[in-house]
């Protein structure tokens, strides 16, 4: 995996750097956050920790607030609507899955990213988090062959429900799997409209507005307007299992280019990020 | 093994001369079990020879049963506090330097509260394993509790319990019980025992059962007044107990144990389908039980750590907690959420499928989220000597399977003259043979072993709702639903329940392999397709069908519809059978 980017490096722009280095900082938060978080500690707390770890390091707006969820609620189980996005005072217990989410923007780029830690040792999180790996891969290769991204998206489903899991991204806004990633206009004032930058969300509206024209659409969904090969551009790819009450995810962006060589034409835009590291550490420990 | 191959010795204390019966290695951990009114310790039998394997098991008369001598005068000498120097003195004997595992039935139960709430025992208990006898001194409470603020709810309860208590009033006129029992209800005891209780022949009751109960009415005019009236206020367990309470007991409510957690700082709820003899009726569940609890505080004990007293949790780890459970199609969809749900409130989950990667995958997960243990098995229900070899191999490596789901089947769709013979045989014989095989094969197994048991078959909504385009699916599962009603009339004398489950729209895999008939390939595969998006859509997840089916065996129900879709239908085949024949004709939009 490592060698397949590692061999289009040096394709890598100055605009892919800056969404790389935006990236990067948004893991090294929800690193150092999770490694903070401690039993007693409520989601709006760590979402907090989150928020002014980031602003502390240059942080201004916002593709959404970060979220934390703990316990059954990084299953999102029973959810129908969507509210239940925002941090409650759920307090973390030992034992306790949670997920951090958080989608900084930092000098005009974004990036979104989602990590699932556990409060000490819990097998079963431990599994799905193992299991994530395969979605990673499943979803390189489709999009490589330019499969449609519905049938992507099934086939996300499909591996999700043969690994014995519920697809959970099925309860994030609108289902997704997926949305595009733009550069963010910096005006000096971009207010929050429920949690969501203003700025960012107007990026995936105007998107949303050319797509339709051309019949693509910038949320990766399991719907019709999703029955197009993925378009070229940048898009946070946030694969979410749930089990009973566990939940986790990953995401991260996925770079999507014109190029004939399949090799170019879809890769990962970082390898160096916590998920990853945990499953190669995982498999030489193997 | 039974008692007569029992070692036996007597035990002299506070004038009466005890039979203590023993069976076991007696360098293992001690488990006393002790009996009620109006049995002798055979009632134990079948419990002692399963325990004895692990453990010493200790049995005795209670003084003035069995072959235990009586105390002079009976008055006054069946008071809670010279059972207690029975006990004691029992344990001294058997057990000098180690604490014992009390395990009490009714009267011995009442008496094993007094035991293990007392001071003078502390040290000496190491468990307390309880059914259908609560403690006196807590029974007083909770009637005072009632009394003292008689909301409709707990008059209710106050009455319900009054009234399953008749017998305590009639014990206590004078000398009328004796002469029944050693008259005419001595003699029909055993015919009432086998036919209101289904108490299965055997060593029990034994030819002392008249003098037995008309000595052991002192147990109720020595202790029940002075105690209700006048509860002790220290009574808190000084041991872990486990309540085993049997969900169909004519003589005690099971209200009774609500705020026991109070007076019990380790408590572990059982429950418990049966009557009140469980200790003939239920031998297998009880020994496994009372094993399994044991071991934890044996165990617990060793490391000098506080009990660990069970990993599953939940409203259903009560009732399901180390049952054996056996699921067909246990790869995907509903069979699989129904493993997961059985496996969360800690039973032990056999998954079945044609696939067996699945199984294995299905089994991997159970342990993970609480199942003691759990196998994944390659078999195609549909063939009849596989199944046989599964259910021998099953009841020889994992025991007899408390809980059968006949889940697997496939689908079938298309109109009845575009349907081949090979087709309806296919579809027949996994959807209709295949539960036949499960139900004949693994229920004769646990009617053979006649301690009741549960078979769940997977019924649909089809099953009472006419299709055009469903003629063999609802075919085969009509004759399921048929299949599960008469099997539940059959198995009804065997405290065996049969539930056909009907779950309507559930977003599974079934629509991802149905078989289209009278299609090519490719037409196949864009219904399939197009079917499998619809009820994605629909999206009613399968863990919900499980809860629906764990719920249907706790109050064994005989046919549960699912979705509000299959509700309805349900409803409409019974109100106004003409409407469902006039939808029956519609195209559905594929």
């Amino acid at each position: 995996m490592t060698g397949l980017t590692a061999g289009v490096q040096h394709e890598i722009t100055p605009e892919l750097r800056g969404f790389r280095e935006v990236q990067s900082l948004a893991a090294a938060c929800a690193e150092a956050v999770a490694g903070q978080l401690r039993s007693g500690v409520t989601e709006r707390e760590a979402a907090r920790m989150q928020r002014t770890w980031l602003r502390e390091r240059g942080v201004r707006d916002w593709f959404h607030l970060p979220f934390a969820w703990f316990g059954d609620r990084t299953a999102f189980a029973g959810v129908r609507v969507p509210l239940r996005f925002f941090p409650t005072d759920r307090k973390l217990e030992p034992g306790m899955p949670f997920i951090l989410d958080l989608a900084p923007v930092y000098k005009g780029f974004t990036a979104h990213v989602g990590y699932a830690g556990c409060l000490g040792l819990n097998p079963l999180h431990d599994r799905l988090l193992a299991d994530l790996e395969a979605h990673r891969e499943l979803i390189l290769r489709e999009v490589r062959e330019r499969r449609s991204l519905r049938e992507i998206y099934e086939d996300v489903e499909r591996l999700m429900t043969a690994q014995g899991y519920a697809n959970r991204h099925r309860a994030h806004l609108f289902g997704v799997l997926a949305h595009k990633v733009n550069r963010v206009a910096e005006p000096r004032w971009s207010p929050q409209v429920f949690g969501f930058g203003a700025q960012a969300i107007k990026g995936l509206m105007s998107d949303a507005v050319h797509g339709h024209r051309d019949g693509w659409s910038p949320l990766w969904s399991p719907y019709r307007f999703s029955d197009h090969p993925p378009q070229p551009g940048l898009w946070a790819v946030g694969p979410h299992l749930g089990f009973r009450g566990t939940g986790a995810k990953f995401e991260e962006i996925l770079v999507v280019t014109d190029s004939g060589d399949p090799k170019q034409s879809a890769f990962w835009l970082d390898d160096d990020l916590p998920h990853v590291r945990r499953w190669a550490e995982e498999k030489v420990a193997a | 093994m039974n008692l007569s191959q029992a070692r036996e010795r007597r035990v002299l204390t506070g004038g009466v001369d005890l039979c203590v019966a023993e069976l076991g290695d007696a360098g293992r951990p001690t488990v006393v079990l002790v009996h009620g009114y109006p049995d002798s310790k055979e009632v134990w039998s079948d419990v002692a020879v399963r325990l004895a394997k692990h453990w010493h098991v200790v049995l005795y008369d209670v003084r003035g049963h069995g072959r235990s001598t009586a105390p002079k005068p009976l008055r006054g000498g069946f008071t809670l506090e010279k059972l207690t120097d029975d006990f004691l003195a029992v344990i001294d004997t058997v057990s000098p330097d180690r604490p014992v595992h009390v395990v009490g039935h009714d009267w011995g139960s009442v008496q094993a509260w007094e035991f293990v709430t007392v001071g003078r025992t502390e040290g000496r208990i190491a468990s307390f394993t309880s059914m259908s006898g609560p403690s006196l001194d807590h029974f007083g409470h909770w009637i005072k509790r009632r009394m003292a603020r008689p909301t409709p709810r707990r008059v209710g309860q106050l009455l319900g319990q009054g009234a399953k208590s008749w017998y305590v009033y009639m014990l206590h006129t004078p000398v009328l019980p004796e002469l029944a029992w050693r008259g005419p209800l001595g003699k029909r005891w055993p015919r009432i025992l086998e036919r209101m209780e289904k108490v299965p022949a055997g060593d029990y009751p034994t030819a002392s059962l008249p003098d037995d109960a008309a000595h052991g009415a002192w147990l109720y005019r020595d202790n029940v007044r002075a105690r209700l009236s006048r509860p002790r206020a220290d009574a808190y367990a000084h041991a872990p107990v486990q309540l085993i309470t049997p969900t169909g007991d004519s003589f005690l409510s099971e209200r009774l144990y609500d705020g026991l957690e109070d007076w019990v700082p380790t408590l572990l709820r059982r429950s418990l389908p049966a009557k009140h003899w469980v200790p003939r009726t239920r031998p297998d569940q009880l020994a496994a039980w009372i094993d399994e609890f044991v071991t934890a505080i044996e165990s617990a004990g060793r490391e000098g750590a506080p009990a660990q007293l069970t990993g599953a949790q939940g409203p259903y780890a009560q009732r399901f907690g180390g049952q054996l459970v056996l699921v067909t199609g246990a790869a995907s969809g509903i069979g699989r959420a129904t493993a997961f749900a059985f496996a969360e409130a800690g039973a032990r989950i056999v998954a079945v499928d044609r696939d067996a990667e699945g199984a294995a995958r299905t089994a991997e997960m159970a342990r993970l989220i609480g199942a003691p243990a759990a196998w994944g098995e390659a078999v195609d229900v549909s063939d009849e000597a596989a199944m046989e070899k599964l259910a021998a191999r099953v009841a020889a490596e994992y025991g007899i399977v408390d809980v059968l789901v006949n889940n697997a089947g496939i689908g079938l769709s298309g109109s009845f003259l575009e349907t081949t013979s090979e087709e309806w045989k296919k579809v027949l014989d996994v959807n209709l043979w295949g539960v036949i095989h499960g139900c004949r094969i693994f229920g004769k197994q646990m009617a053979d072993r006649g301690q009741g048991g549960h078979i769940v078959n997977m019924a649909s909504a089809a099953a009472f709702q006419p299709s055009r385009v469903l003629p063999a699916y609802s075919t085969s599962k009509a004759a399921v639903l048929m299949l599960s009603e008469c099997l539940r009339a059959e198995l009804a004398e065997k405290s065996i329940g049969v539930s056909a489950i009907c779950p309507g729209i559930v977003n599974t895999n079934i629509t991802a392999t149905t078989r289209f008939a009278g299609t090519d390939a490719a037409e196949e595969e864009r219904l399939r397709k197009r079917t499998s998006r619809l009820y994605g859509r629909r999206n009613y997840p399968p863990a919900r069908v499980a809860d629906a089916i764990l719920r249907a065996v706790v109050r064994n129900q005989a046919v549960v519809p699912v979705t509000p879709e299959a509700r309805g239908a349900r409803l409409l085949s019974r109100l106004s059978p003409g409407a469902l024949r006039s939808v029956a004709r519609l195209k559905p939009p594929l």
